[in-house]
């Protein structure tokens, strides 16, 4: 087994001192002392409503909220009016097939997805599809959880109006190579939105270079708090027309029309989660710190030790490849993933279990759950040798 | 909760319903078909009844999910074969906790009950009743 390198940043996060073993940072991070205290901070001090008052608090409120804006833009190497606050990558994906979809897909269309998606990067899609008509289509994957370049090429040879496809899949851990299938969307003319909610918060990303036409992502899964971010090239964005529509998003209101604000505030309707930018802004800063290739190093460094363990064990069956970013996702014998969750959780170690909000990937893996152990830049080796001592006797209970 | 607390929720009993589930399957000609998912886990479960003379003449279940959801399930099964409907339909909560006879956590407390809650409503279905199940997780 491979000698691991590992971060020792588990200090700055308060929520360890409860002891628990924390495994399911793919579904939502645990936050650095400093996010906490920059939130508190904003609150005690500079809170106000930006955009909108005169006074110096507002001015200030203001800037650090354009501020944090520019802080995500540079960290995924976009221009900061191409970021758009929403509340989650959910709202993200529904704005950009509301508004971009909307007006490119017509009756009998088709929209490109893959067989590894997560639900919120397919419901909207079949929402704006049942509206228009259209049709989904989905890029198979392998048996081994990958997709491969011939099919993606063959999915949008058929000329959807949009690619949309994750980064990351948040079941397998498998890393598409979304640069190459980008490229191959590009020949054919289709745009391309990127769901990055598992890969920015893990690895290096940067839209200049994978050139996607959208990205999306949630802060919660980077250190943060609960606030998405829209990524959009510029002159897709001034194309589209508003999702949310009230105070912000407007240039002039009249009795009977308006005309809406530039981008990105066009996409920004109602009073902004102007703590949660700031926030979010701070963990970016912590993770620039540490360095995001370290941070991937780290988190596939576990996923893979922990891997390897559990491929020694002849009851554990293991989902995906080789190709995996900073989870794991198995089940053991005949025990329904819930039930290995509830032992786990006996012994303090909070794992996921169930269909991981992804109903046709499990259905083409035929399981109706597994488990996941999933890392983040905090996790322990430590971490997962306890989680292997609590399988053991999670399994006795099974008289496995 | 302890080890030994956790070998009691996963006691014998449950384990040999989950790996050996007492009317499991499909019946030919069912009169009352119904079929209910837990969406927070996946858990699901299929009843499927033939009703003689206001009884339950012959009963069924199908689906997939936890050892809890399959166990209560079966367990239920078993208990409602040969009772008059409405006597089921009035099968609680608590009496399908007593049924089951483990300590159940709140997570795991629609588990327990989605076999109940499925035959409940399949039952109501069929004598034309239109009352909400509670959910009870």
């Amino acid at each position: 087994m491979a000698v691991i390198s590992l971060l020792d940043v588990r200090k700055d996060f308060p929520f360890f001192s409860q002891g628990l073993v924390y495994l399911d940072s793919a579904a939502t991070s645990q936050k650095p002392k400093v996010v906490l205290d920059v939130m508190r901070e904003f609150y005690e001090k500079n809170n106000a409503n930006v955009h909108r008052g005169v006074y110096r608090l507002a001015d200030m409120a203001t800037q650090m909220y354009e501020a944090a804006r520019k802080t995500v833009a540079e960290f995924i190497g976009a221009h900061p009016r191409e970021i758009v606050f929403v509340r989650n990558a959910t709202e993200a994906i529904n704005l950009v097939a509301h508004s971009f979809g909307g007006s490119v897909v017509s009756k009998d269309d088709s929209i490109l997805l893959t067989e590894m998606e997560h639900h919120s990067n397919i419901v909207p899609w079949q929402m704006l599809a049942k509206t228009k008509d259209a049709k989904l289509s989905f890029v198979p994957i392998t048996e081994s959880g990958q997709i491969e370049l011939s099919a993606v090429r063959h999915g949008v040879s058929q000329k959807p109006k949009i690619f949309a496809f994750t980064h990351v899949s948040n079941v397998l851990g498998t890393i598409n190579p979304a640069k190459e299938f980008i490229a191959e969307a590009h020949k054919c003319g289709v745009p391309v939105l990127l769901d990055a909610s598992q890969s920015v918060p893990s690895m290096p990303v940067s839209v200049k270079d994978l050139d996607c036409d959208f990205l999306v992502f949630s802060g919660h899964k980077l250190l943060g708090p609960h606030i998405g971010v829209l990524y959009g090239k510029r002159e897709l964005l001034e194309r589209m027309e508003p999702f949310l529509c009230g105070g912000g998003m407007i240039k002039e209101v009249d009795f009977q029309s308006s005309t809406w604000n530039d981008v990105p505030w066009k996409f920004e309707a109602g009073t902004f989660d102007v703590p949660s930018a700031v926030g979010l802004a701070s963990a970016i800063e912590y993770l620039n710190k540490v360095g995001m290739k370290n941070v991937m190093e780290h988190e596939q460094a576990l996923a893979r030790y922990a891997y390897d363990l559990l491929g020694k064990d002849p009851v554990v069956t293991l989902y995906g490849s080789d190709n995996r970013l900073n989870l794991v996702s198995f089940n053991v014998g005949d025990m329904h993933g819930h039930d290995v969750s509830t032992l786990l959780d006996q012994h303090g170690v909070c794992v996921r279990a169930g269909h991981h909000c992804a109903h046709p990937l499990m259905k083409r893996l035929g399981i109706p759950a597994c488990v996941r152990v999933s890392f983040g830049v905090y996790s322990t080796k430590a971490d997962v040798d306890k989680f292997m001592v609590a399988l053991q006797k999670a399994k006795k209970v099974f008289g496995l | 909760m302890t080890d030994d607390l956790a070998s009691e929720m996963y006691k014998e009993i449950i384990l040999d319903y989950y790996r050996h589930p007492r009317n499991y399957g499909v019946l030919p000609h069912p009169d009352i078909v119904s079929h209910d998912v837990n969406t927070s886990c996946g858990d699901e479960i299929t009843m499927q009844v033939l009703v003689k003379d206001g009884r339950i003449g012959n009963i069924r279940f199908s689906g997939r999910g936890c050892a809890i959801s399959q166990a209560s399930a079966s367990m239920l099964t078993e208990f409602a074969l040969g009772k008059s409907l409405e006597e089921v339909a009035k099968f609680n909560k608590e009496s399908m906790l007593g049924l089951i006879n483990i300590p159940i956590s709140c997570m795991r407390l629609k588990c327990a009950l989605l076999g109940l809650k499925v035959l409940k409503l399949g039952i109501l279905q069929f004598i034309g009743e239109k009352v909400e199940v509670e959910d009870e997780g």
